[in-house]
């Protein structure tokens, strides 16, 4: 059972020639659950970005076991909240997989639905406009959204944000149940206590891997430093390359420099 | 009795050229209404209003070789409006500029043109015809132009409503699940700028944009979903074109801006009176349930 859901190569994800996640190489395990940590600006959001397929990487490739299906569920959704529409409304979009654009939504999807908002715990709220919900409402309707798409690879970017203790407990139950089921599941967390708990893999991100591996180990003080000073030291420097693989990039590291000071991490 | 047919039924029954006008104009509607909709919904109500502007150079070029001629101006119309959204889009996306101020540079050197190719060769009053329409003098060619832009439309909505819908509610969403984003997103630029051209013969370049945006915007104070928005703005287009017409019958007004003005009347009243309007919002406000 080490079959590769996901397999990094020489990964290299970011925006305006300024790198994420630089040279990323690795694996993820089917029905792995590992858990994304990392300070702010630490590639782990442009890391899901990259894997889902809305940020093409500038070298590199990320290659997806055929047939895997991902859902994605974004830090920063770009939801419409004014948009007059339905909680069911919302949560139907996560029939797309299925039903494509044509096909037609049958009572068993309806079924589908209800039973996905029961399952995050907004039973009876198939009819509720979405501007009228709370940020942990919405939050969970989402998670609603990603129970719907059936998905063999889950992403999950900070989901526990804006919401409630108790809530937070269904959320990792719910985690926890598609663990159960087989599937690969990805989580940026901040949380540490949450992820020693709950998660058995975490992956430390320091704009490159600092640890990779069972969460007792990545989650070690010392690694946990350097994380810290890792990204500490990447602010007042440049980033630099191994000089015999990547040669041409040294260019643009020269380059990118002048304009990065002073910038702070890029948003991740 | 009398009084009421000769108010409201006459002036269909007795003039062909009225016949055609209501019938012209309800087809108008059902077609640019929903896509009306959308626009407000996207806030891109005042994109519709500068791509209106975009077509005139086109409808120009093809007045200026063609003379007053409804294919020849719908075709020339189309390209000049295809042209502006495209370039418009196409530096927003490649340049530091966003789409609104690149839109407004569009439109306007677009506007230019147009009244300048208009007054080469025509007199102020071509200028006038193309710039307000008039929809008392649709003939049947207009009247099939007009079909077949509305059959275009629906189907069209009809196959892409889920991705429209899905790309104006959560566009990170579509694109992670699906490649339809920016297709269809150019596929609904597209609905807008046929529904202009075919409602700029009735309504002129200026008011056919006002047919697609006034009912959309006044349904919007009635309801929380798209669906019976779109109806409640087909409706309220219908209701604004028969008004307007009869409106300009008897009271010998312009029929283009009576219709847009009766659908402006219903704005405000919606604005006051519907259910998410002004007055229903502070008369609930003094009640409230206990969960």
């Amino acid at each position: 059972m080490t079959q590769t859901c996901l397999t990094f190569r020489d990964l290299t994800l970011g925006y305006n020639s300024h790198p994420a996640i630089h040279h990323l190489d690795g694996a993820i395990r089917k029905g792995s659950l590992t858990a994304v940590v990392g300070a702010n600006g630490s590639g782990k959001s442009t890391l899901m970005k990259g894997i889902v397929g809305v940020l093409k990487p500038m070298a590199g490739e990320v290659i997806r076991a055929p047939g895997v299906r991902a859902a994605y569920l974004p830090q920063q959704s770009e939801l419409d909240r004014s948009f007059p529409a339905r909680v069911v409304d919302l949560v139907s979009l996560g029939l797309w997989p299925k039903r494509g654009m044509l096909g037609r939504y049958t009572g068993e999807d309806r079924e589908a639905v209800s039973q996905a908002l029961m399952a995050v715990g907004l039973g009876g709220f198939e009819k509720r406009p979405i501007d009228t919900l709370s940020g942990g409402q919405l939050q969970r309707t989402l998670f609603a959204r990603v129970l719907l798409q059936d998905a063999d690879l889950i992403l999950l970017d900070e989901p526990f944000n804006a919401v409630d203790a108790k809530t937070v407990g269904d959320l990792i139950a719910l985690i926890k149940r598609w663990h159960g089921e087989e599937r690969t599941i990805m989580v940026v967390v901040h949380d540490l206590d949450l992820v020693r708990q709950n998660f058995p893999e975490t992956l430390l991100l320091a704009r490159q891997p600092v640890a990779w591996g069972e969460t007792r180990e990545t989650l070690k003080p010392e690694n946990l430093l350097r994380a810290r000073r890792f990204h500490e030291a990447w602010e007042e420097n440049a980033p630099w390359c191994e000089p015999d693989e990547h040669a041409h990039d040294h260019d643009h590291h020269g380059h990118d420099r002048d304009h990065h000071h002073g910038a702070g991490p890029r948003a991740a | 009795m009398d009084a009421l047919y000769s108010l409201f039924i006459a002036p269909f029954a007795d003039f062909g050229f009225m016949q055609r006008a209501l019938f012209g104009s309800l087809m108008l509607s059902l077609g640019a209404c929903p896509i009306g909709v959308f626009l407000m919904l996207r806030r891109m109500s005042l994109s519709g209003d500068a791509m209106a502007h975009a077509i005139l150079p086109g409808a120009a070029a093809g007045f200026l070789f063609y003379g007053l001629e409804i294919l020849p101006m719908t075709i020339g119309g189309l390209i000049a409006g295809i042209i502006v959204a495209l370039g418009a889009g196409a530096v927003s996306r490649f340049t530091i500029q966003r789409e609104d101020a690149s839109m407004a540079a569009f439109y306007l050197i677009s506007l230019a043109i147009g009244v300048l190719m208009v007054s080469i060769r025509g007199s102020s009053v071509d200028l006038m015809h193309v710039l307000f329409g008039t929809v008392l003098a649709l003939n049947n060619e207009a009247l099939t132009l007009i079909d077949g832009i509305v059959a275009v439309t629906l189907v069209s909505l009809a196959i892409f409503w889920r991705a429209l819908v899905a790309e104006c509610l959560d566009p990170l969403f579509l694109r992670s699940v699906s490649r339809m984003g920016s297709p269809v997103h150019f596929i609904f630029l597209g609905l807008v700028v046929l529904n202009l051209v075919g409602g700029f013969q009735a309504l002129g370049t200026l008011l056919s944009v006002g047919l697609m945006m006034l009912p959309a915007a006044a349904a919007r104070f009635w309801t929380t979903r798209v669906e019976p928005m779109c109806v409640l703005a087909v409706l309220i287009g219908f209701a604004s074109c028969i008004a307007g017409l009869l409106l300009s019958y008897h009271a010998s007004l312009p029929s283009g801006p009576a219709i847009i003005l009766s659908a402006g009347v219903v704005y405000f009243a919606s604005i006051l009176f519907g259910t998410r309007g002004i007055l229903r919002a502070r008369i609930i406000h003094h009640r409230h349930r206990t969960a």
